[in-house]
């Protein structure tokens, strides 16, 4: 493995290869950014581990595009990425256990980052006290993770780039930190830049009670590294890991500077009871407390400060005898490195913008709430719109009343069937029958909508308001009419008559008077069917022609719209939209039964076709010549 | 997450019902019955038949020890004694140590004459767990420390390969067999049931099989996702003397259903400084902070949100802690210190919007108590977040001052509380 060429007291370096497991697209990105502005020659993710899904990841490099692969295994991928010995495990504390100790077992992987909180002491310990066994390294659990400067970072340590720059974490310093909290480790990593030249490299071993490994793991690892010559720590109440660090300094181990404070010198002013937020932060002695840690440290020689306060100017104390003994030397520093905005944030903050491609006027779901036309959709259901009222907000951007919902829904219940001989139904049956999925049936049936099945509700519409703007009488209208050779849209039906008068249309009609302020153009209407009928008896004013003239009735009277918008329902076909929203219903119906019925595919029977071939002269290219 | 104490109830009916599937000939029945404040005493008594025939112990069941030391145990008594003895001290204010509490709970198990008292536990280290025994068992146990057995169980190797009973004392005779047979047990017990320290001090034999005392037993609470089945129907109760307060419970419920963290301990609500502060470790620094400025008497609270609450998270915690600071006028005002480190992940502008909207529906109360609110915090959007404090501060009429990462972390402590300027 890679690993021969390393110091074992080398966790990450430039060309550190790493596992991400679980699919943490913003720590992703977050990593490749840093190795970006590292200057690093490629991405520090070998791979992604996602148990849910194999295949490839997108991700950005500076602000080119770049493809990591994705597995749903540990050891597929640590077959396929033999170099990479790092995985960072973003597993949730149910599934940390298990998913580390598989990382352990692979023999190219040797850190685990674990970064999940609430994983049980026995796992932990087991974790370990397993990667000891190995000669291998857990960080965490419970922890942000950790980073070496200008080479390498766990998920989201250090945070934003912005502050990564503004800690100088894209070159390596000469100060080894460790703490518990990794919620101060970004804070450290801040302050110790500002005393100094910066981090090497920092860990945080999680604020649990037996992190998988500890503080002064990591710091004998500093004490070992040539490019370390200063150590800080940031311990906490509570275990004895403290401890542990002073009895290595008493022994003469830690022969470099430690800089060491212990947070929690307040909890003697405090009940004995309080649990501080980390689960490993409580004083069960009085040598766990803060303040005798801290005085422990002090007598071993530490630099401690008399406050957390103090902590950044015991730094620069240490830096600054360093750099006078020469044992570090000022570097210039290296070009600030830039990385590209993300363009969402950038938006955010107001500091790019971009014409949009879309507008949208109906609805609105960038909220907490979807927005029909302006209205909460709670409030939609609320007021108990329907169907209807939904159906005005988001076709006519109106709250319409009452009566003009009920209409509407009146409407779709009306043409919402006429059997299944009819060209849609017949469609959408064939195409169901035909094997043919749900959606595609449904569309086989719609397609038929048009200039001869169903779209005369538009037509009526438009035809006779023409008609009735334009001022002719019906007697003129019905003359204009033939003499274009237009059969009068609207009127006519196939079986019904005057003397077997439609049932759907006398509904419609009877609503309207009851209902609507006025029927002007349906009495229009009447007055041009009494003239049809007299011709013929089935030139009656159809349910087509009928719900097309009675919505312009509608719109007229309710006074909710303007002239120039009822033009546009006509022009724009709304009238149309309605029939096919009512009919879906009933082809899928017709679908659905197919389906149940278990229908055979349908083939035309042969004797019901007249198969009329050309003749070979009239096919003969030839013959008009 | 971390180490919780339960009930001795809870302990000793864990052991009656878990232990047996490690050890065949364990014959402990765990006749308990545990009092609390609203437990009718005639429906328990027949419920529990036991306690009309057998001998009676009545103490205490809140997490404290050194009972019998402060006069409350009931040995050996009738039950009419035992329901006298329950009526007499329920609702009793006692001091254990420094703090001082109700009684509210009490166990009653049958009484076991005995002579022999022995003493068992298991502790945890980073390696593994500790296994102790002593035949000085009870309260002579801390004077006789010299003479307790130690055994490590390593954490990787187990129990297997440990020889518990060439240690034991041959004075033991034939008990010895049966106590390496215990205390193998009571160790696989402990490791699969999700302990994290148990003691049974003292345990004794009655007609040939053990008994247990006295018990006392820490749960890591992380492992209630795998111990739901043995866990089934058990509490953890908070330390003696602390009851949580409304609005304790209220975060405590919030932290449960979040992924995200928000603790909230109250320590003195007259207090004038309140605390707001993200993250676990930044939380204690500010604490830290206040106490070094001689503030500690008037720390209202401590507190911390964690790992990226949403907005509706934050809204409420901020909210809870308004609520409790402006109910009480304090001459000399109080102060609201928003703290907080670099975050790593933590979307500052998201969670300040939450506590925004919080300060917004405060405005007034937070305008009668006089408070002075200030802020400092950095991380993902932190630039956006500030600003959000900022132009609250304009239009809310309530000092607030506000800082980023260029000032150090606790600088706004001695600001707020007199001892510096920026």
């Amino acid at each position: 493995m890679s690993r021969a060429s390393k110091e074992n007291y080398v966790l990450f370096d430039r060309s550190t290869k790493a596992f991400v497991y679980g699919f943490q697209t913003n720590a992703i990105q977050r990593m490749l950014d840093f190795d970006y502005i590292c200057h690093r020659d490629s991405p520090s993710i070998a791979a992604i581990i996602n148990p849910s899904r194999a295949g490839i990841h997108k991700a950005f490099w500076g602000s080119k595009e770049i493809i990591l692969p994705m597995f749903r295994t540990i050891s597929l991928a640590a077959k396929a990425y033999p170099e990479a010995d790092v995985m960072v495990n973003f597993a949730s504390h149910r599934s940390a256990f298990d998913t580390s100790m598989e990382a352990l077992a692979e023999e190219s992987i040797r850190v685990v980052a674990i970064i999940a909180e609430g994983v049980p002491e026995r796992q932990a310990r087991i974790l370990g006290a397993t990667a000891r066994s190995k000669g291998k390294i857990v960080i965490g659990p419970a922890t942000v993770g950790g980073m070496t400067a200008g080479a390498f970072r766990i998920g989201n340590t250090a945070g934003t780039i912005e502050n990564i720059i503004a800690s100088k974490l894209y070159r390596p310093g000469c100060v080894g930190f460790v703490s518990k909290s990794g919620g101060m480790l970004n804070e450290a990593f801040n302050i110790i830049s500002r005393n100094s030249d910066g981090i090497y490299e920092g860990v945080a071993i999680g604020g649990d009670r037996y992190p998988g490994s500890t503080m002064l793991d990591h710091i004998m690892r500093y004490e070992e590294n040539p490019a370390i010559k200063m150590i800080a720590c940031l311990g906490e109440l509570g275990g004895e890991d403290e401890y542990r660090i002073i009895r290595a300094l008493q022994q003469g181990k830690i022969t470099k500077p430690l800089v060491a404070w212990v947070t929690g010198t307040c909890s003697p002013f405090l009940p004995a009871s309080v649990q501080f937020g980390h689960a490993g932060a409580k004083a069960d002695t009085e040598k766990e407390t803060a303040q005798a840690k801290n005085q422990a440290f002090r007598d071993a020689g530490a630099y401690v400060p008399s406050s957390f306060d103090g902590y950044g100017d015991e730094v620069r104390k240490v830096y600054e005898m360093l750099l006078a003994s020469g044992a570090v030397a000022k570097f210039e520093e290296p070009e600030v490195p830039r990385i590209p905005a993300d363009y969402s944030k950038a938006l955010a903050s107001g500091d790019i913008r971009k014409p949009t491609t879309f507008i949208c006027t109906i609805s609105d779901d960038s909220g907490d709430e979807v927005l029909y036309a302006g209205k909460r959709l709670s409030a939609v259901l609320q007021d108990r719109m329907g169907i209807g009222g939904v159906i005005g907000l988001l076709w006519f951007k109106r709250q319409l009343p009452d009566y003009a919902a009920k209409f509407i829904e009146l409407v779709l219940q009306i043409v919402a069937d006429h059997g299944p001989a009819v060209s849609g139904a017949h469609n959408a049956i064939v195409a169901s029958c035909a094997g043919k999925d749900l959606i595609s049936s449904l569309c086989s049936g719609l397609l038929t909508i048009g200039p001869r099945f169903g779209g005369a509700i538009d037509d009526a519409a438009r035809e006779f308001k023409h008609a009735r703007e334009a001022g002719l009488s019906p007697e003129q209208f019905v003359a204009d009419m033939k003499k274009k050779g237009i059969n009068i849209p609207g009127i006519g039906h196939k079986i019904k008559s005057t003397k077997n008068p439609d049932k759907r249309v006398q509904q419609l009609i009877s609503f309207a008077r009851a209902n609507f302020p006025s029927t002007d153009l349906l009495n229009y209407a009447l007055q041009v069917e009494q003239l049809t009928t007299a011709k013929k008896g089935n030139l009656i004013l159809n349910v087509d022609g009928c719900i097309g003239i009675l919505f312009l009735d509608l719109m007229t009277s309710c006074g909710a719209f303007k002239k120039e918008e009822i033009d546009e329902v006509v022009k724009l076909g709304y009238l149309n939209g309605l029939f096919a929203l009512g009919r879906s219903i009933g082809l899928i119906g017709h679908i659905l039964d197919q389906k149940r019925l278990g229908s055979r595919l349908y083939r035309h029977p042969t004797e019901d076709i007249a198969y009329m071939m050309p003749s070979e002269e009239e096919t003969s290219c030839s013959r008009t010549a | 997450m971390a180490q919780r104490g339960i009930r001795e109830y809870d302990a000793k009916r864990l052991l009656a019902r878990i232990l047996p599937e490690y050890l065949k000939d364990f014959s402990y029945r765990g006749s308990l019955a545990l009092v609390e404040p609203e437990t009718d005493l005639e429906e328990l008594e027949a419920r529990e038949p036991w306690m009309k025939t057998s001998r009676l112990v009545v103490k205490p069941d809140q997490l404290f020890g050194k009972r019998g030391k402060h006069g409350l145990v009931l040995l050996d008594a009738t039950w009419p004694e035992a329901e006298k003895f329950l009526k007499e001290n329920m609702g009793a204010e006692v001091t254990i140590g420094t703090v001082t509490g109700r009684l509210t709970h009490f166990l009653i198990e049958p009484f076991a004459p005995h002579e022999e008292e022995f003493y068992a536990a298991i502790s945890s280290d980073s390696d593994g767990d500790n296994i102790f025994f002593s035949q000085q068992g009870g309260v002579y146990v801390e004077e006789n420390w010299d003479k307790v057995l130690r055994w490590h169980v390593d954490v990787l190797a187990g129990i297997q390969g440990l020889d518990i009973k060439s240690d034991l004392p041959e004075s033991l005779g034939e008990k010895r067999s049966a106590i390496d047979m215990f205390l193998r047990a009571l160790w696989r017990f402990y490791s699969e049931t999700g302990f994290s320290y148990l003691e049974i001090n003292p345990f004794t034999f009655h007609r040939g099989s053990i008994v247990p005392l006295d018990m006392v037993a820490k749960l890591d609470d992380a492992e209630e996702y795998w111990q739901k089945k043995r866990w089934a129907g058990l509490s953890f109760p908070e330390p003696f003397g602390r009851s949580l307060s409304k609005e304790e419970l209220f975060i405590k419920d919030i932290d449960s259903k979040t992924g995200a963290s928000l603790k909230l301990t109250i320590l003195n609500p007259e207090g004038r400084v309140w605390t707001m502060v993200a993250g676990g470790g930044a939380s204690v620094i500010y604490a830290d902070t206040i106490c070094d400025l001689g503030f500690a008497g008037e720390m209202a609270n401590y507190g911390e949100y964690s790992g990226d609450p949403n907005t509706e998270e934050t809204y409420y915690y901020t909210r809870t802690i308004l609520d409790l600071m402006t109910r009480k006028k304090d001459p000399r005002g109080k102060v609201l210190l928003i703290g907080g480190a670099i975050a790593n992940f933590t979307d500052v502008a998201k969670t300040f919007k939450g506590v925004v909207m919080a300060l917004e529906e405060y405005q007034e109360k937070l305008q009668e108590a006089g408070v002075k609110i200030y802020v400092r915090r950095g991380g993902p959007n932190y630039e956006q977040g500030l600003k959000l404090m900022r132009s609250l501060g304009d239009r809310l009429g309530v000092p607030i001052e506000v800082y980023g990462p260029e000032t150090h972390m606790t600088r706004i402590v001695p600001l707020a509380l007199g001892g510096g300027s920026a």
